[in-house]
């Protein structure tokens, strides 16, 4: 680190923070139906836990007098305009406060429906929550909804607060029928409470001290239950997971290591380990564990934010996911069944496409199937959508997702991706997701089954086309003959774009000038027409060169086109610059029943099995005349018939 | 780990998730210890490195001390820093108290206009040129796409409904009512033209843990946070005229922690010395609803 000079407030020796002892920190969510009182809850617990500045109270009472509202505890969290004025909680507070055993971060969620997706941002950060419930009002539809989101969301821990007791005059009938209707409902999602509490925010019993109102209730107040959560803390003994954030070369540090940064979601890797990066299959060993202003490390574990050296320069993407050697691999794939949510107002649909992102991936991807949607507040299942017979026997799944329901559904990404099951406690970081719509986070799911089919998908497409095919009356061997040449894909590749399309260029002027039939197939061309409709398709050829999300699209349609090439007897030329094997896949089964040939120039990042490789820096010529080679050796090129 | 290693953690990965989606990024610095140390945050997350450029909304009030620590650092860590103004307010002496404006509204004309204004590119941004060792006019008047500000939840009540990744439109507006969802780590990181996120690293940071921080880290802050003999110190900086020091006597960072956890600012409010949050009710929520940070 630079030094500290004298002029400049140099810290003091830290001998006294590091010596106290260091409270733990816990983030608890307050769901549950609006009005059944969540923010006076967490009002009034901060007021008989004495931690509201000074002050603070006189204000809010002083704003409810000019405005001539009664006071509510809930004004002290609902401090928004809008939320003052109506009365209601519109987006989640973090409110922090300490007890003698930790210090807290409490999250008070909103209870109306329209805000929802409030409630599940807030719910998302807690480790534990505590679901209110108004006495004189009973279970409503939120109740159970919040309790359905929150064990979807992967919380374990829930203490139930019947709020209110001043209203029914603490009768414990009221208690008791609350409390058996609500734990039926939670068995059936299987959710163990950790107890339900009679309380009142507005008079505070039960909440920071046992009431004497309730001699009937024997359990503990709500602090206390909160102070017996379990903090789950990293999952270091897991396997680990490292999903690669950033890949950073920085030259003000004087050397060109390339340094892999991500934040280990679960396990540890040391010094010396040896790991492996999905789904790209590449391997080295960890060098060195790379931090600022901390001694040398030679160990990184769940929940650390850190940055990694190989033993070897390896071109890794963004949202790989680093696992080690020897331990539990993360499943490779693009198919997988899920349980999903849904927020956004365009309904989830099947087909269309959406952006997934799990942890740090990002990719393209499509809903293959709906299996079945889910009202969350009453755990009924959606009726069918339009097409159902009348009076049909079996029921149908509805054709989309809509606003606020639970869904189970099968998933296909366009190009395979590293993930877990996010059932269960571990793993789960790389087992849940988030679906982009547009340019908003529209739903959320958790990984339940892998299905396999890596290519599955794409060869039944490729059956069916051919299966589908109308044919001319030319035959392939007509063209053979007439062309003297077999139809071949010839597609290069290597680091960079430009040389790779002086050689394109090259090579269709030998053929053609050679008498044969070739064409250089131009991704800007393709860009600007075929795939005009995409996002990214402005770039021009840029687009099918970056490693965006819309680069497995560019990559199938090109297959496409180039195979209706070939089917014209074709031999086409086309470049992609840094070809993975996955893609290579694509455009070969897709070129089916044509071959392919892969001509790289350069350095290989991807492993990629080429028919051809030339050193970088080859002069066009010297590269046409390598690739015309091979073109005669393969029998491309038929010398007798000429 | 600790809490603040779980803390360091977060806004770590927040810092690289924003250097990662936003090609036009900057990290407003206003010299004060929570964007502080999202500065040493930052040097955290990238090795050493600041790889976008600071940008420090000048009001010509603030504390002298605050310029000269800020050129320093500057100086030191080799930052680029970029400054912005309302040049034409201050020319009119369209401030408080000269120009008769409100405490907010010279707020609003100093630092929310010059903020937009600064980040739209529309006004005049200087940059310091490390080789001419002076401020220069910045040639890049490109609109910044991604802005990281070092906002609290624990700080006031509107801050405490913030997101990590919080859109605003194109007139920087903030719409509170209808915040994008956030969850297991996933933020709003696709984004109309036009628009811009605001960044949080700090959100789950309270005044305390700011400085727990500080002293376990060793980072160097103004000098103004301590008392220097004569029983006040700053807790909190802004700009002169609006400003109160506060009556401790704190001399260094061990003891500032000792008298967060325990002594007599245990129960009084971090901005308590700020006189603009006085002026009527939500104030700040209505300055950061049109864009101030």
């Amino acid at each position: 680190m630079a030094a500290v000079t004298d002029t400049l407030a140099a810290a003091p020796p830290a001998a006294a923070a590091d010596t106290a002892p260091e409270m733990a920190v816990m983030s608890v969510v307050v769901i549950g139906h609006v009005d059944h009182g969540k923010s006076t809850v967490v009002g009034r617990l901060l007021h008989d836990t004495d931690v509201l500045p000074h002050g603070k109270i006189e204000q809010v009472r002083r704003n409810c007098e000019r405005s001539g509202k009664p006071f509510e505890y809930a004004f002290l969290i609902d401090a928004l305009q809008d939320e003052q004025a109506q009365g209601i909680t519109i987006d989640a507070a973090r409110v922090f406060f300490r007890s003698d055993r930790r210090r807290y971060i409490i999250i008070d969620a909103p209870g109306h429906i329209e805000f929802l997706k409030n409630m599940i941002s807030g719910a998302a950060r807690a480790e534990a929550a505590i679901l209110v419930i108004d006495a004189q009002e009973g279970v409503r539809e939120n109740s159970r909804r919040h309790g359905y989101m929150a064990a979807m969301l992967g919380i374990r821990q829930l203490v139930v607060a019947v709020n209110k007791m001043d209203l029914v005059d603490y009768d414990q009938a009221t208690f008791a029928a609350i409390h058996e209707e609500y734990a039926a409902f939670l068995r059936e999602i299987e959710v163990q409470p950790r107890a339900f509490i009679p309380v009142s925010g507005r008079h505070g019993d039960n909440l920071a001290a046992p009431s004497p109102r309730t001699p009937w209730y024997a359990g503990a107040p709500l602090l206390q239950q909160m102070d017996a959560f379990d903090s789950a803390g990293p999952a270091t003994s897991q396997a680990l997971r490292l999903p690669v954030q950033d890949v950073y070369k920085f030259p003000v540090r004087g050397d060109d290591a390339r340094i892999v940064a991500g934040t280990v979601a679960s396990g540890s890797v040391r010094v010396g380990d040896a790991v492996e990066f999905l789904p790209s299959r590449k391997r080295a060993r960890v060098r060195g564990i790379e931090g600022f202003n901390l001694p040398p490390q030679q160990e990184a574990a769940a929940g650390g934010a850190t940055g990694i050296t190989l033993s070897e320069e390896l071109y890794v993407r963004p949202g790989e996911v680093m696992y080690r050697v020897g331990e539990r691999a993360p499943r490779v794939g693009t198919t997988f069944r899920c349980n999903l949510f849904w927020l956004g107002r365009n309904p989830l649909v099947r087909g269309k496409r959406y952006r997934l992102k799990l942890a740090t991936t990002r990719v393209a991807v499509h809903v293959k199937e709906i299996v079945q949607v889910l009202d969350a507040s009453s755990l009924e299942s959606r009726g069918a959508g339009p097409g159902r017979s009348a009076g049909g026997g079996a029921r149908e799944v509805p054709a989309h997702v809509g606003r606020h329901d639970v869904a189970e559904c099968v998933l296909e990404t366009h190009k395979p991706i590293a993930f877990d099951l996010g059932l269960g406690a571990d793993l789960v970081a790389t087992g849940r997701f988030v679906l982009v719509d547009e340019y908003e986070i529209a739903g959320g799911g958790i990984i339940t089954e892998y299905l396999s089919g890596l290519r599955d998908s794409l060869r039944e497409h490729v059956k069916q086309r051919d299966f589908a095919w109308v044919r001319g009356s030319i035959t392939q061997q007509e063209r053979i003959e007439r062309f003297g040449q077999r139809a071949r894909l010839v597609v290069l590749t290597g680091p960079e774009r430009r040389p790779l399309q002086e050689v394109a260029r090259g090579l269709e002027g030998e053929l053609f000038h050679a008498g044969r039939s070739a064409y250089y197939l131009g991704l800007t061309n393709l860009a600007r027409g075929l795939d005009a409709d995409m996002t990214e398709a402005a770039d021009g050829d840029a687009a099918i060169t970056t490693a965006g999300d819309d680069r497995g699209e560019h990559v199938r349609r090109l297959g496409e086109v180039a195979h209706i090439l070939c089917e014209a007897g074709q031999i086409v030329i086309t470049t992609v610059a840094d070809l993975d094997t996955y893609e290579a896949e694509t455009l070969r089964i897709l070129g089916q029943p044509h071959d392919m040939l892969v001509i790289r120039t350069g350095a290989d990042r991807h492993g990629v099995n080429a028919d051809l490789a030339l050193p970088s820096e080859t002069p066009v010529a010297e590269a046409v005349a390598a690739v015309c080679r091979l073109l005669r050796e393969r029998e491309v090129l038929l010398e007798y018939y000429l | 780990m600790t809490a603040l290693q779980r803390l360091e953690a977060q806004s770590v990965y927040i810092l690289r998730e924003a250097y990662r989606e936003f090609p036009r990024l900057c990290m407003l610095w206003s010299i004060g210890k929570d964007s502080t140390v999202l500065l040493w945050l930052t040097r955290k997350a990238f090795f050493g490195e600041v790889p976008f450029p600071l940008v420090h909304i000048d009001t010509s009030f603030k504390i002298p001390e605050m310029i000269a620590y800020r050129d320093r650092l500057v100086r030191d860590w080799r930052l680029n820093l970029i400054y912005g103004e309302n040049r034409a307010a201050l020319d009119a002496r369209q401030t408080f108290p000269a120009g008769a404006l409100s405490r907010i509204a010279c707020c609003k004309a100093l630092k929310t206009d010059a903020l937009v204004n600064t980040l739209s590119g529309a006004w005049p941004r200087y940059r310091f040129d490390h080789e001419q060792d002076r401020y220069v006019k910045d040639a890049n008047t490109e609109p910044y796409t991604g802005v990281i500000v070092g906002a609290r939840a624990d700080e006031e009540g509107s801050r405490s409904k913030e997101r990590y990744f919080s859109p605003r439109d194109q007139h920087s507006d903030w719409d509170i009512g209808d915040q994008p969802p956030e969850l297991w780590n996933q933020f709003k990181t696709d984004f109309a033209p036009g628009t811009h996120v605001r960044v949080h690293p700090l959100l789950d940071w309270t005044e305390l843990n700011i400085w727990e921080y500080i002293a376990a880290e060793e980072i160097p802050v103004v000098p103004l946070y301590f008392d220097h003999g004569d029983g006040t110190r700053y807790r909190s900086l802004g700009c002169y005229p609006c400003t109160k020091p506060v009556a401790s006597t704190a001399a260094n960072v061990t003891e500032i922690v000792e008298e967060l956890r325990t002594g007599q600012f245990s129960h009084i409010a971090e901005r308590a010395g700020r006189e603009q949050d006085k002026e009527g009710d939500g104030t700040l929520e209505t300055l950061r609803r049109e864009g101030y940070m």
